[in-house]
């Protein structure tokens, strides 16, 4: 793991995703996003943090190029994604490599071909080739056995370790994870969260992740942005989230009921809503 | 691998039952090839009334089909429907043949039923046939016999 | 009073609005269909798949349904003909309301709803477990990838099904008036045969059903993608598909037809 403890936004070198003070709202009601920045230096394994719902599979699909911000900049690789047309979208997305919340495998295919989806749409391997990367892959995310079995055959833990193996299908550099713990059993989910590592470091590649897992992101990652009501309100490594007093930070690490974060959805006052009515 | 295969047999299968079927409406329900094959040569005629001849309908002569109409404009010289039949070229008719508008049964389609006359020579292409005979109109029909009727009933008051 | 019709001429005014919206973008996706449409063509394969699933496993419920229809068009007809001394015209009438309007109709009814709500769910769903999000971050394109290839095979299926449908059905006819009422054969067919024109009946009925074909699909696949990604979304879409398939087939039959066989 890496001890670095300076903040990944200051780390000089190449940067792999910038993004600069970007704003987004769906419509005129509701801002997800306001005014947010942050880095993510090349090599490094980077947790996005929050609250269901806070805006952070958002910030992914801004980076894929998915949504555009209403305000900003986002830039990946160097590149500004905001303005990019489509041929130049696809260009980039090649490079890219995402894992969903669900996996999203192909239903209609079988493993094998969901992992080699990518490399027959993309490149002109022989189907020989193709077989040995597939199994390579299948072999990395240990399920080289389950190469025949279909979507619906497979434990969500599963599925998530094959949908991983085709995310890595055409090593991307830059690997984005949505939600990659949620809904997995304690062994699964050690086993993604060692695998999100290994893959990080052995592709050389840049990893987001998106979750609201807080453990299991504090032992894999170098850094993590904690986002609330659309702003980061609060960064750092693992231990400096660990001994963080900030309020926020302090329930969402300990998993208290309330705080900052309130229990209640907001409503008139108690007193009135029980007794006004009888009034 | 071996799936895809199957679905190829499947589908091959299934197109050629389609084409099939397609192939055995124009044949044998259509009877595409009865009059689509041969050559034609156009011959033309003039009725007074046509009554309700249409375009393509059929041309008989002894009850077999020998062409079609192909074409029915109004002659604005004569004030006559000139009539416009491709023959099927394997079929040869004198060139006093005559031309009539029958209905097959009471109320069935019109067509052109031809009668051979007794000419040396053959219609030519192009050429037209010079004795017709007009649609029966069954209004006119019905009318003749009311007036008929009438016309008798006035004969026998005084 | 006057806030309540308010409240009811601002509801219409919202859903005429949003009906133009809805064809206005069901048009851009069929434009964006057909441009995307040369991944389906150039690799065949895609489309031969999406053949199977409409056409090969509509087969069955097409020749059924056709072997029925043309045996109740058998009975009935033979039924009202033999009032009028022509019961040898039964080929005729089997034969043309097959070919022209049941046989089109009819399978493209079927086919909406067999094959057309399939498209709808499988694409639908698709959407709703977020593989076409995946799609489009793997840098493939969903609309080539997974709605054209769909398209076209529902548009080569349709012709050939109706087709069938017709075959079968006459054949449903001649089983019921020739083999069972007694019916002369060779008048069944000669008549038929000088009834029923290549082009003016055969064809334009193969036209009708590629355009029924284009129009039922079109319908299957906007909707699966205009899915709201949920579980109601999708099922509600599965529902809009074959209402709104059928009420269209039998609208753009009614057009086709006064096109078609106006002033014959």
């Amino acid at each position: 793991m890496s001890a670095s403890t300076a903040t990944a936004a200051g780390a000089s070198g190449e940067n792999v995703v910038e993004i600069d003070d970007v704003s987004f709202a769906y419509d005129d009601v509701r801002q997800v996003l306001s005014g947010i920045s942050l880095a993510i230096p090349r090599g490094r394994l980077v947790a996005i943090m929050g609250g269901s719902g806070c805006g952070k599979t958002t910030l992914l699909r801004l980076i894929g190029g998915a949504l555009r911000p209403t305000r900003g900049a986002v830039r990946v690789f160097g590149q500004l994604v905001n303005r990019m047309n489509q041929d130049e979208l696809y260009a980039l997305r090649r490079r890219l490599g995402m894992l969903f919340q669900f996996g999203a495998l192909f239903t209609d295919m079988s493993s094998y071909d969901n992992v080699a989806f990518q490399m027959r749409e993309h490149t002109a391997l022989t189907e020989e080739l193709i077989r040995d990367l597939v199994l390579m892959k299948l072999h990395a995310v240990g399920l080289r056995g389950a190469a025949h079995l279909y979507p619906a055959e497979l434990s969500g833990g599963m599925a998530r370790r094959v949908a991983l193996a085709r995310a890595i299908a055409l090593d991307p550099q830059l690997m984005m994870y949505d939600e990659p713990f949620a809904g997995l059993d304690p062994i699964s989910l050690s086993v993604i969260g060692q695998l999100i590592r290994r893959l990080n470091d052995a592709l050389g590649a840049t990893s987001i992740v998106v979750t609201h897992d807080v453990m299991e992101s504090l032992k894999i990652v170098d850094y993590i942005y904690f986002i609330a009501d659309g702003r980061i309100i609060a960064q750092g490594t693992p231990d400096e989230i660990r001994a963080s007093t900030m309020p926020f930070v302090h329930q969402f690490v300990h998993g208290e009921i309330d705080g900052p974060v309130a229990f209640h959805y907001p409503s008139r006052a108690y007193r009135d809503d029980i007794l006004g009515a009888r009034a | 691998m071996m799936k895809r295969s199957t679905l190829d047999l499947w589908v091959g299968a299934f197109v050629m039952m389609g084409l099939g079927a397609l192939l055995f409406l124009s044949l044998k329900v259509a009877n595409l090839s009865s009059f689509n094959g041969g050559d034609t040569y156009p011959v033309y005629a003039s009725f007074d009334n046509i009554g309700g001849l249409k375009v393509r309908a059929a041309v008989k002569s002894a009850g077999v089909v020998v062409g079609r109409v192909t074409a029915i404009e109004f002659d604005n010289q004569t004030f006559e429907a000139r009539v416009r039949m491709d023959l099927e070229s394997r079929y040869v008719f004198p060139k006093d043949t005559a031309a009539k508008i029958l209905t097959s049964g009471l109320l069935g389609d019109q067509y052109i039923g031809l009668s051979a006359g007794g000419d040396i020579a053959n219609l030519k292409p192009g050429d037209t046939l010079k004795i017709t005979q007009s649609a029966v109109v069954l209004e006119n029909l019905i009318g003749q016999f009311l007036y008929s009727k009438a016309a008798e009933g006035t004969e026998k008051k005084p | 009073m006057s806030a309540r019709l308010a409240a009811v001429v601002a509801d219409v005014g919202a859903r005429v609005v949003s009906a133009v919206w809805r064809i206005g973008f069901a048009s851009r996706f069929f434009w964006l269909m057909l441009r995307h449409s040369g991944t389906a063509l150039r690799r065949f394969p895609l489309t031969v798949r999406e053949i199977y699933f409409a056409g090969v496993l509509s087969l069955i419920i097409i020749v059924v349904s056709g072997l029925f229809v043309g045996m109740v068009l058998g009975l009935q007809g033979y039924d009202t003909l033999a009032r009028y001394g022509s019961a040898e015209a039964l080929g005729v009438l089997v034969a043309l309301s097959l070919v022209r309007e049941l046989g089109p109709v009819v399978a493209a009814l079927l086919f909406a709803s067999r094959a057309g709500s399939a498209i709808t769910a499988e694409i639908g769903l698709m959407k709703a477990t977020e593989q076409l999000d995946a799609m489009e971050i793997m840098a493939v394109d969903p609309i080539a990838r997974v709605v054209a290839p769909r398209f076209w095979g529902g548009v080569i299926s349709m012709p050939l099904l109706a087709a069938l449908f017709s075959a079968t059905g006459i054949f449903g006819g001649y089983l019921v008036g020739v083999v069972l009422i007694g019916v002369d054969a060779g008048s069944f067919w000669s008549q038929m045969q000088a009834a029923v024109d290549f082009r003016e009946d055969v064809w334009n009925g193969v036209i009708k059903s590629i355009v029924f074909g284009v129009v039922v699909t079109w319908i299957a696949v906007f909707e699966g993608y205009d899915a709201p990604p949920t579980a109601e979304g999708v099922s509600g879409a599965t529902t809009r598909t074959v209402v709104t398939s059928s009420l269209a087939v039998l609208g753009f039959d009614f057009i086709l037809t006064a096109l078609m066989f106006r002033g014959v």
